[in-house]
């Protein structure tokens, strides 16, 4: 290592630019919002917390990524399964697609998404008269749009693994009789659990904190379908900057604790799945 | 005869499911994907092609273009930058406090965007640290061009970093060393050797980098102030036709980055295609 130094030149330039650069453009901005949110005080943040409007907007924020975090775990499982284990036409035009999400601005998914579940649109209609489900304008819009976005994440994190993925393993599994199904939930499932884990917590974290696609089909109404976000900028607009603040640090705790659980959990996942079964 | 049919005999259940999870795919992708996809262009349309170039020959929607570029022109270089710079340090180097380093980088992706906006505002804002020193000065920063690069640079700062670290770590560095021994400079070895290197993952990146800032919303929203011809990117000047329910003038602009969007994966896709093993078998570099 002190050999390699001496060979490779740069270090106290990449290292120095690194991080001159994201300390002027992250690290100082959030101790901004730190300093802000400190100004409303203890009394002050808990005053915010126990507003009613600031539970249900956290609520829909953390609960409805959840949701769709579990969703796309789910979706993103099957569709990564079909891609790798499957041939079939237009395979690569899917796979390539599955990214479009990540290409697709979040104003463009929001409008496009409102305009396919309103009460008039493609989708809206049918669901409103044959099932009676409301999705636009209503909390499952919000999750919806969460789905849209987060959806890449999953796929991307376990097609590699399940590419990758010893097939032995279930040829053994299967000749020592068990069933298809046992053998993904006990064989496969296991292996693919970190990857899994790790789609899901970056799916999370996106949904949480989305704002572009979700604030056209929410329909925005207080205590009912108002994301977190959307209330750091409605204080913003009415100029309680250390109010938007404290709720900007409220969610970013409430972020990276449930991150840091989740991480957690992929390290024990990671250890069982490693274990000989 | 009879061992063959039972050999075949439970394969027949199998191929079913197959078709069912294939059909099930397909049906996700479709409704939950192409869909969306297929109704910006509907709606775009609805009122026919003249009415739909009508919406774009504005000069809004010119001026929306222009900053859009603008923006893009500045944030998505120092990004380039910073990230080919905390590669090299990350990738080729062992210092303490690298892992702590590495989940800095990746900071700005676990922050929602309503915040990275938040914070140029706090900073820069009349109320903000540095707010009545530059009204002093005549500054703006916020609810102007300069706040809507640094909030697109925030929200886009991980991409080519995320790239570059895990493709530069696989490489290695003996060939640089080697240059190196051989009596090459620090910038010869750095353009003649790493940069060939790591050009078509440094492409991608930027590609997936420029995609975002083109298309961010959330900051720049929290950021601009919306003055039309001014500070609104095409993403804003989207929401606020969207809000005087001009619905096919901000579908129509939501074309031209729904086509943005397709090029995006299409050059994408090419480059992972064709180039596909100098790329970093990475995790999906997320937005």
């Amino acid at each position: 290592m002190a050999a390699r130094r001496r060979v490779l030149p740069g270090f106290g330039l990449g290292l120095g630019y690194t991080l001159a650069y994201l300390g002027l453009i992250v690290l100082l901005p959030l101790s901004a919002l730190a300093w802000k949110a400190s100004g409303i005080g203890v009394a002050g943040l808990l005053h915010l917390l126990a507003a009613p409007r600031t539970q249900a907007a956290l609520r829909l924020s953390f609960g409805g990524a959840l949701l769709a975090a579990l969703a796309n775990a789910a979706a993103g499982l099957l569709v990564a399964w079909v891609l790798v284990r499957y041939r079939f036409p237009g395979r690569r035009l899917l796979d390539a697609l599955v990214d479009l999400p990540f290409a697709l601005p979040t104003a463009v998914a929001g409008i496009a998404l409102t305009a396919l579940y309103a009460p008039n649109g493609w989708l809206g209609q049918a669901l409103m008269e044959h099932l009676g489900v409301k999705v636009a304008y209503s909390r499952l819009g919000v999750v919806v749009a969460m789905v849209f976005v987060g959806f890449p994440f999953v796929v991307r994190t376990v097609q590699p693994v399940l590419a990758t993925l010893d097939r032995e393993m279930e040829e053994a599994a299967e000749s020592l009789g068990a069933r298809r199904w046992q053998t993904f939930a006990r064989v496969i499932l296991p292996m693919l659990a970190p990857a899994l884990l790790t789609g899901f917590a970056l799916a999370l974290a996106r949904a949480v904190g989305e704002y572009g696609s979700v604030i056209f089909i929410a329909g925005n109404i207080p205590m009912r379908s108002e994301i977190a976000p959307l209330l750091i900028v409605q204080k913003l607009e009415a100029f309680d900057y250390a109010g938007a603040a404290a709720l900007g640090v409220v969610m970013l705790g409430f972020s990276f604790a449930l991150l840091a659980a989740l991480s957690l959990l992929q390290r024990w996942s990671r250890r069982w799945a490693e274990q000989p079964a | 005869m009879t061992a063959a049919a039972t050999a075949r005999a439970p394969a027949w259940p199998r191929r079913l499911a197959h078709l069912a999870l294939v059909l099930a795919a397909l049906a996700f992708l479709a409704l939950f994907l192409l869909l969306p996809l297929a109704a910006v262009f509907a709606e775009a349309l609805r009122k026919g092609v003249h009415a739909y170039l009508a919406a774009i020959d504005q000069p809004g929607a010119f001026a929306a273009i222009r900053l859009t570029l603008l923006v893009a022109a500045i944030a998505v270089p120092l990004n380039l930058v910073f990230g080919v710079a905390a590669a090299w340090a990350v990738a080729r180097f062992e210092f303490r406090g690298k892992a702590l380093l590495g989940a800095l980088i990746d900071l700005p992706f676990s922050v929602s965007p309503v915040i990275a906006g938040l914070v140029y505002v706090l900073l820069f804002g009349a109320q903000g640290w540095f707010g009545p020193w530059l009204a002093a000065h005549g500054v703006r920063i916020v609810f102007a061009v300069p706040g809507l690069v640094l909030a697109t640079m925030f929200v886009t700062l991980p991409f080519v970093a995320r790239e570059l670290i895990p493709l530069m770590q696989a490489q290695g560095a003996e060939e640089e060393e080697a240059a190196r021994v051989l009596g090459a400079n620090g910038w010869q070895m750095f353009f003649r050797v790493t940069l060939p290197k790591i050009r078509w993952a440094l492409l991608y990146g930027v590609l997936l980098c420029n995609a975002r800032a083109m298309g961010e919303f959330g900051a720049v929203s929290v950021v601009s102030g919306h003055i039309r011809g001014l500070t609104t990117t095409l993403p804003l000047e989207i929401e606020m036709r969207y809000n005087e329910y001009d619905y096919v003038g901000a579908f129509a602009v939501a074309s031209l980055l729904a086509l943005l969007a397709l090029v995006t994966l299409a050059a994408k896709t090419a480059l992972e295609w064709r180039y596909g093993d100098e790329l970093a078998a990475h995790a999906p570099g997320g937005h």
